[in-house]
């Protein structure tokens, strides 16, 4: 007998990513909120400060940290809020009754937040282009890129741990007590260096800092630390969010 | 009634069994939610899970999707473990949501269900099945309490599953898209289709299903065809303001019990009709009547005081 006994895989992955996709975009509080922002801030913060054509100005520095920012929030909301509502509300457990692939659920939500952060770094990239004044190289703009792809990979895994610990009426305002006074801390705001000399010292404990640096580093601005040391505190970030994610979960599966 | 049809019932003894929980046991913390319970379900009939609350219908209806691992038991489905890919694609299930995503709409939501399965049913003819023509294109959130219920149950139905598990599929549902269900699940059945409904109500039990199981605090009470099921709760209830008093009431045509509250009579008799015909030749100013089948409260009474 040749009857398929599932159905075939590429196009359920994509259409699962595809709605994730759409559902997200669709929800303007969400849109809203991860694009708006950071188009916002950049608007406010980096445009404005953009006189003259200096190479490296507070613009193009805003341009990358601002696309982190933006990175950073598609990846913790569009992942822990929509997660935690699912697993918590019902439909988690609909999709886990059908034959839908377990993989298949996350890997869409993590292409979700991909499209996400290159949708936040085109448009910030369209606006320091034009009204920035921003100077660029294509090399920089290929390095930046990257790490913009590359940054949303521990993000994602800090999303998915949250949404194992966050109740889902709680998950935005828990959420942004975590992302604000990050970004703020890393650099992603204003330069490390203007901040208070001791959250100077204490910045390395934030991945966006490590995430900030590579960015800068990679378009000609003086990167603190090293290229190596700043990955390396990445990956070791992801794997204990991921490892977190996984005990939070088998912990809940257990006590339910 | 005059004639009663009895449904071609539990079809034949030698019908495949497709699904089962074998003393299955499940505790939530030091509450236990199911205790011992067991349940055979065969191709083709449909089965109505009946009980209050909390009785451990919808934790049942988990292990049987194994959505949770029974601590003390089994539960098989097809011969295999429910968590197994190639059997999830020959079940459908649906389950209480308290919240769905709002800003799909519901062709892509069909859409991306259908590409769960491997022999998805087309959707023209999903759509006219479950009721949902003329709101392809709205989102989620735009749809009534019935609509929203009636796309869970398309999502359920979607790839043509031999096995279909529908928790409490009628609930907030208006009569309407209720009585639409209902013939969904006959033409589910007529179709060859095994169905699990787990219900409040005894009228969906009694109108739907060959088999009813009655559940409650985690253990099966009873079980049975409808008719079976019914006799065991005898009477019903008639409701009305009188000046009649309690020793002649008591006196009428299979009384079991009366009480009158706040001024309202309420009588259980076997023999409600020629109960209601002497009331109202005897007490010519008897108004506000109502009569009522027995609420699954009373059936619960019943079976339980039985045991």
């Amino acid at each position: 007998m040749t009857t398929m006994t599932v159905a075939p895989r590429f196009p359920l992955y994509r259409k699962e990513a595809k709605y994730e996709f759409l559902r997200l975009l669709r929800a303007r509080t969400f849109t809203l909120a991860t694009i708006g922002f950071p188009v916002m801030f950049y608007l406010l913060f980096g445009v404005v400060n953009s006189r003259g054509h200096e190479v490296l100005s507070a613009s193009k520095y805003l341009m990358a940290t601002y696309a982190i920012f933006g990175l950073v929030g598609c990846s913790l909301f569009g992942i822990s809020v929509t997660l935690s509502n699912e697993r918590n509300l019902g439909w988690l457990e609909v999709k886990q009754a059908s034959p839908m692939p377990a993989p298949a659920y996350l890997v869409a939500k993590l292409l979700t937040a991909f499209a996400f952060a290159t949708i936040i770094f085109g448009l910030l990239l369209t606006l320091g282009l034009t009204l920035g004044h921003v100077t660029i190289t294509g090399t920089e703009i290929r390095n930046l890129a990257l790490t913009i792809l590359g940054g949303v990979l521990p993000f994602a895994s800090m999303g998915l741990m949250l949404a194992m610990v966050v109740p889902p009426q709680a998950a935005p305002g828990i959420l942004n007590l975590i992302y604000l006074p990050m970004s703020f801390c890393s650099g992603l705001w204003m330069p490390v260096s203007v901040l208070p000399h001791w959250l100077q010292t204490v910045a390395p404990v934030w991945p966006t800092y490590h995430l900030s640096q590579i960015a800068l580093g990679g378009i000609g601005f003086e990167m603190r630390g090293t290229l190596a040391g700043h990955i390396a505190a990445l990956a070791g970030f992801t794997v204990l969010m991921l490892g977190l994610a996984i005990v939070l979960f088998r912990r809940n599966a257990t006590a339910s | 009634m005059v004639a009663v049809e009895e449904k071609s019932a539990v079809s034949t003894p030698a019908a495949v069994e497709v699904a089962y929980l074998r003393g299955a046991t499940k505790n939530y913390g030091a509450h236990r939610a199911l205790d011992e319970v067991s349940l055979s379900l065969r191709a083709g009939e449909v089965v109505a899970l009946l009980g209050p609350n909390g009785a451990g219908k919808t934790t049942a209806i988990k292990l049987l999707l194994g959505l949770l691992g029974p601590d003390a038991g089994e539960a098989r489905v097809f011969g295999g473990n429910p968590r197994d890919a190639a059997t999830r694609t020959r079940i459908g299930a649906m389950l209480q949501v308290a919240r769905v995503p709002e800003t799909l709409k519901v062709k892509e939501y069909l859409d991306l269900f259908r590409s769960y399965y491997p022999t998805p049913l087309p959707v023209q003819h999903i759509v006219r099945v479950a009721g949902l023509a003329g709101i392809e294109d709205r989102l989620f959130s735009q749809l009534s309490g019935g609509q929203k219920q009636r796309l869970l149950f398309a999502l359920a139905i979607c790839g043509d599953p031999d096995l279909v598990f529908l928790d409490e599929p009628t609930l907030g549902m208006d009569i309407e898209s209720r009585h639409g269900l209902w013939q969904q699940v006959r033409d589910l059945a007529a179709r060859g289709k095994t169905v699990l409904l787990t219900t409040h109500y005894l009228e969906e039990a009694d109108s739907l299903a060959n088999r009813i199981v009655v559940i409650n605090k985690g253990t099966v009470i009873a079980e049975g065809t409808p008719a079976q099921i019914k006799s065991r709760v005898s009477g019903r209830t008639i409701k009305c303001v009188t000046s009649l008093e309690e020793d002649l009431l008591r006196r009428l045509p299979g009384v079991t019990s009366i009480e009158v509250k706040h001024g309202t009579t309420v009588v259980r008799s076997a023999e409600v009709e020629d109960a209601v015909r002497q009331m109202l030749a005897l007490d010519t100013g008897l108004h506000s009547l109502e009569i009522s089948s027995p609420a699954l409260e009373d059936a619960f009474l019943a079976l339980t005081k039985g045991e």
